[in-house]
C-alpha cells in the first residue's frame, strides 16, 4: 500500500492507461463546464485558478501523505498544527517587519521540533498504539491546539500581506502573485521531498521502515528514531506550506479545520503515503473545487470534493496511483 | 480491530443468582430511580447541566454500539445526531407533527442512511482508518448539503415553534420544568437498557465475535453484513433520539449545530474517557464530560484573580476535553470502567 514515491520503472501501462483516462475526464469536465457558463473566460479562469490553489492543497498535503505512509497514522492535527504554524509566521511578521516568505527560517524549523516532541511525548511507546488511540490522540492534540489559539489569540482573522503584492495575467485569467510562487512552492517542495526519498540515505531508510518495519529493524535502523523523524519531516512540510499560504487566506485558529478536510481527500486520492500523488491529487481537488461551482451554482465547493472522496474510497481506496496491496 | 474489551468471564462459575444482563439492568434500573428526584433538588442552572448530561449519554451509548461492541470506529455520528434532528424539526415546523413521531421518524431516517452507508462501506471493505474516514465524509457532506437547500432554510435552520403552556405530547414546558430532565431520563435509561439487552442478545454475541475476528467468525457462518447493519442501525437511531431531544430542548437547530464534527467529538469522546465497549463507560463518560463543561463555564464566566485573562474567552472547555482525552487514551487506553473492570479481575 504505501508507495512513498514512485519508482520510474513503476511508471508502467496501468498508470499511463489511469493517467489517461483521468485527463479524459477532467477535459470532459471542462467541456462541459463550458457549455454550462458558456464563458471561455470563466471557465479558463476557473481552470487557473483551480490548478494555482490545488498546488496548495498538494503542499499541505504532502505532510500528512508522508507520516500516513511510513506511521500508519492519519494525522488529524495536521491543520492545527498549520494553524499554530500561520500564527508564528504572522507573529514573525508582526514582530520583525521581514518579508513574510523569511518566516519560513522560523517556521519549519520549530515544527520540525514540534513535530519531533509529538511523536516522542503523545505518539510512540504504549497507549499510541492501536489506530484508533493514535486517531483519538491526534484528535485531542488539535482540539487542543486549535482552541489553545483560540484562547490566547481570540477568533478575530488577521492576515499577513505580501509587499509588494502582483496581479499577473495569463491568457485573460488574472492570479495574484502569492499564488503563483505558492504554487511554484509546492512543486519545489515535492521535488525536494522525492530527492529526500529517492536519493540520500536517509530517504531509503525511511522507505525501508515504511515498506518493512522489523525487517529495517533487524538490518540496523533505529526504527522508533526514524518514525520521529518522519514525523517531525512531515510537520516541518507544514510549517512550510503555512508560510506559502498565509498571504492567500485570513489566518483564523480554526482554518485548520477546512484544510484538514481538503487534505484528507487530496491524501486519499493521491494514494496514501505517495508524495508525487498528493501534489497530483491536490491539482485534481483544486479544479474539481473550481469546477463544482461552475455546475452548481450556490452550493458549497467542497460538494463536489467529498463525492470525489467517496467514489475514490470505494473504488480505488489505494488511490489513483496507488497499487492494491 | 483488536478492541476487545468486554471478555466472557474465564473462571469457572458456579450457577450465577443472575445473569450478567439481568444484574445491569437491575443497577440501571437503581440509577434511574436515584435520578428521579434530582431536579427537584439541585439549583436550576445545574438541572440544565443534568439535561445536557442525559443528551450526551444519548449519544455516548449509541456511539458506542457501532464502534465499541461492533469495532467500527465511526467519525461521523453527527450524520446521524442530524438527521434525527432535522427529520423532527421539519416535520414539526412545516407539519405541525409532534417530536414524539418526529423523534421515531427520525430514528427510521437516520437507521436508513446508516444501513446504505455501511453496506457501501462493508461491501467495500473499508476497515481502520479508511472507514473513519469515509464516515466523517459523509457527515460533512450532510453539513454542507443542509447548508445549501432551500428545503431545510440553508444555515439558519428550523426554530421550534412555541405552544402556549405545557404540553407532553408537543414536547414543551416551561423553561426551568423538571419535566425535560424526566423525559430526557426515560430516554437515557431506555437507551442504556437497549444496548445491556442488545450486548448479551445472540445478534449481539455475534457483533462481539465479528469485531473480534472477522474471518473466524465469517467461516463458522456468522451472516457478518446483516449482523453488522443490525448494529449500524440501532446505533444511528439511538443517535437520532439524542438529535430530536436536543433539538426540542435548546428549541432551534442548524447545519452546525446538527451536522458539525464537533458533535461527532462529543459523541466519541465521553465513550473513550469513560471505556470503549463497556456497558457503563458512556455513562460515567457523560457525567464527567457535562459536570466539566458546567465548571469550565463557571470558570469562564467568573475566573479567579490570577486566570482573569480568561473572562469571557472561549475555547477553555474544549481545551480541558482535549487534556482529559489525551491522558486518558495514553494513560488509561481503556477508559475508567475498562480499566477499573480489569484490576477487579485480577
Amino acid at each position: 500500500m504505501t508507495t512513498l514515491s514512485p519508482d520510474r520503472k513503476r511508471l508502467d501501462a496501468g498508470t499511463l492507461k489511469r493517467g489517461g483516462a483521468l485527463a479524459a475526464v477532467v477535459a470532459a469536465a471542462i467541456a462541459l463546464a463550458l457549455l454550462q457558463s458558456g464563458s471561455a473566460l470563466v471557465v479558463w479562469q476557473s481552470v487557473v485558478t483551480g490548478i494555482l490553489t490545488g498546488g496548495l492543497y498538494g503542499l499541505i498535503a504532502m505532510g500528512l501523505t508522508l507520516i500516513f505512509g511510513v506511521l500508519d497514522i492519519v494525522n488529524f492535527a495536521h491543520g492545527a498544527l498549520l494553524a499554530v504554524a500561520m500564527f508564528l509566521a504572522f507573529g514573525v511578521v508582526q514582530a520583525t517587519g521581514l518579508h513574510p516568505y523569511l518566516a519560513l527560517v522560523v517556521t519549519v524549523p520549530v515544527l520540525f521540533l514540534i513535530g519531533a516532541a509529538v511523536h516522542r511525548g503523545l505518539l510512540s511507546g504504549s497507549g499510541g498504539g492501536s489506530l484508533e488511540n493514535q486517531l483519538l490522540i491526534t484528535l485531542g492534540l488539535s482540539l487542543l491546539l486549535e482552541n489553545g489559539l483560540l484562547l490566547f489569540f481570540g477568533a478575530e482573522p488577521r492576515s499577513i500581506g505580501l509587499p509588494g503584492e502582483i496581479q499577473i495575467p495569463l491568457f485573460g485569467a488574472v492570479v495574484a502573485g502569492s499564488r503563483l510562487y505558492a504554487f511554484a512552492g509546492a512543486l519545489l517542495l515535492g521535488a525536494l521531498l522525492y530527492w529526500l526519498l529517492r536519493r540520500t540515505r536517509l530517504g531509503t531508510a525511511i522507505r525501508a521502515v515504511a515498506a518493512n518495519g522489523p525487517g529495517a529493524e533487524l538490518v540496523g535502523i533505529n526504527v522508533r528514531r526514524l518514525h520521529t523523524l518522519t514525523f517531525a519531516i512531515g510537520t516541518a512540510c507544514a510549517g512550510a506550506a503555512a508560510v506559502l499560504a498565509a498571504p492567500l487566506i485570513s489566518i483564523t485558529p480554526t482554518l485548520g479545520a477546512q484544510f484538514n478536510i481538503t487534505a484528507f481527500v487530496v491524501v486519499v486520492l493521491g494514494g496514501m503515503g505517495n508524495v508525487v500523488g498528493a501534489l497530483v491529487g491536490g491539482l485534481l481537488i483544486g479544479l474539481v473545487e473550481q469546477l463544482t461551482t461552475i455546475f452548481l451554482n450556490g452550493q458549497s465547493s467542497l460538494l463536489g470534493v467529498f463525492v470525489v472522496f467517496v467514489l475514490v474510497l470505494f473504488l480505488r481506496p489505494q488511490g489513483l496511483f496507488g497499487r492494491r496491496a | 480491530m483488536t478492541a476487545t474489551i468486554e471478555r466472557p468471564a474465564e473462571k469457572p462459575v458456579k450457577a450465577p443468582p443472575l445473569r450478567p444482563q439481568h444484574r445491569q439492568l437491575a443497577v440501571l434500573a437503581v440509577l434511574v430511580l436515584l435520578a428521579i428526584p434530582l431536579p427537584l433538588v439541585l439549583p436550576p442552572a445545574l438541572g440544565a447541566v443534568a439535561v445536557r448530561i442525559l443528551i450526551f449519554l444519548l449519544m455516548a451509548v449509541g456511539w458506542n454500539i457501532m464502534s465499541g461492541f461492533g469495532g467500527m470506529f465511526s467519525f461521523g455520528h453527527a450524520a446521524y445526531f442530524g438527521l434525527g434532528a432535522y427529520t423532527s424539526a421539519y416535520l414539526l415546523t412545516e407539519h405541525g407533527v409532534s417530536p414524539w413521531i418526529g423523534m421515531v421518524a427520525g430514528m427510521g431516517v437516520a437507521a436508513a442512511v446508516a444501513v446504505v452507508i455501511g453496506y457501501f462501506s462493508f461491501r467495500y471493505r473499508l476497515q481502520g482508518a479508511y472507514f473513519a474516514l469515509a464516515t466523517f465524509a459523509f457527515a460533512e457532506a450532510l453539513r454542507l448539503i443542509a447548508t445549501s437547500s432551500d428545503f431545510v432554510n440553508r444555515a439558519v435552520g428550523f426554530q421550534v415553534p412555541l405552544i402556549q403552556g405545557e404540553s407532553l405530547w408537543q414536547l414543551q414546558f416551561a423553561a426551568d420544568s423538571p419535566a425535560y430532565f424526566w423525559v430526557a431520563l426515560v430516554l437515557a435509561g431506555l437507551a442504556v437498557a437497549v444496548s445491556i439487552v442488545f450486548l448479551h442478545s445472540r445478534a449481539g454475541k455475534y457483533v462481539t465475535a465479528i469485531r473480534d475476528d472477522e474471518l473466524a467468525a465469517a467461516s463458522l457462518g456468522t451472516p457478518v453484513m446483516r449482523h453488522k447493519l443490525l448494529t449500524v442501525a440501532l446505533s444511528a437511531a439511538i443517535t437520532a433520539v439524542a438529535g430530536a431531544y436536543y433539538t426540542q430542548y435548546y428549541l432551534f437547530v442548524n447545519p452546525d449545530l446538527a451536522f458539525g464534527a464537533s458533535v461527532s467529538i462529543q459523541a466519541i469522546v465521553p465513550v473513550v474517557i469513560g471505556g470503549i465497549g463497556t456497558v457503563w463507560g458512556p455513562v460515567v463518560g457523560s457525567v464527567i464530560m457535562g459536570s466539566l463543561s458546567d465548571v469550565t463555564a463557571t470558570l469562564l464566566r467568573t475566573p479567579p484573580e490570577f486566570l482573569s485573562f480568561l473572562q469571557g474567552r472561549s475555547g477553555l472547555d474544549v481545551v480541558l476535553y482535549a487534556i482529559l482525552l489525551i491522558f486518558i487514551v495514553r494513560l488509561l487506553p481503556k477508559g475508567i470502567v475498562g480499566t477499573l473492570k480489569e484490576r477487579w479481575r485480577r
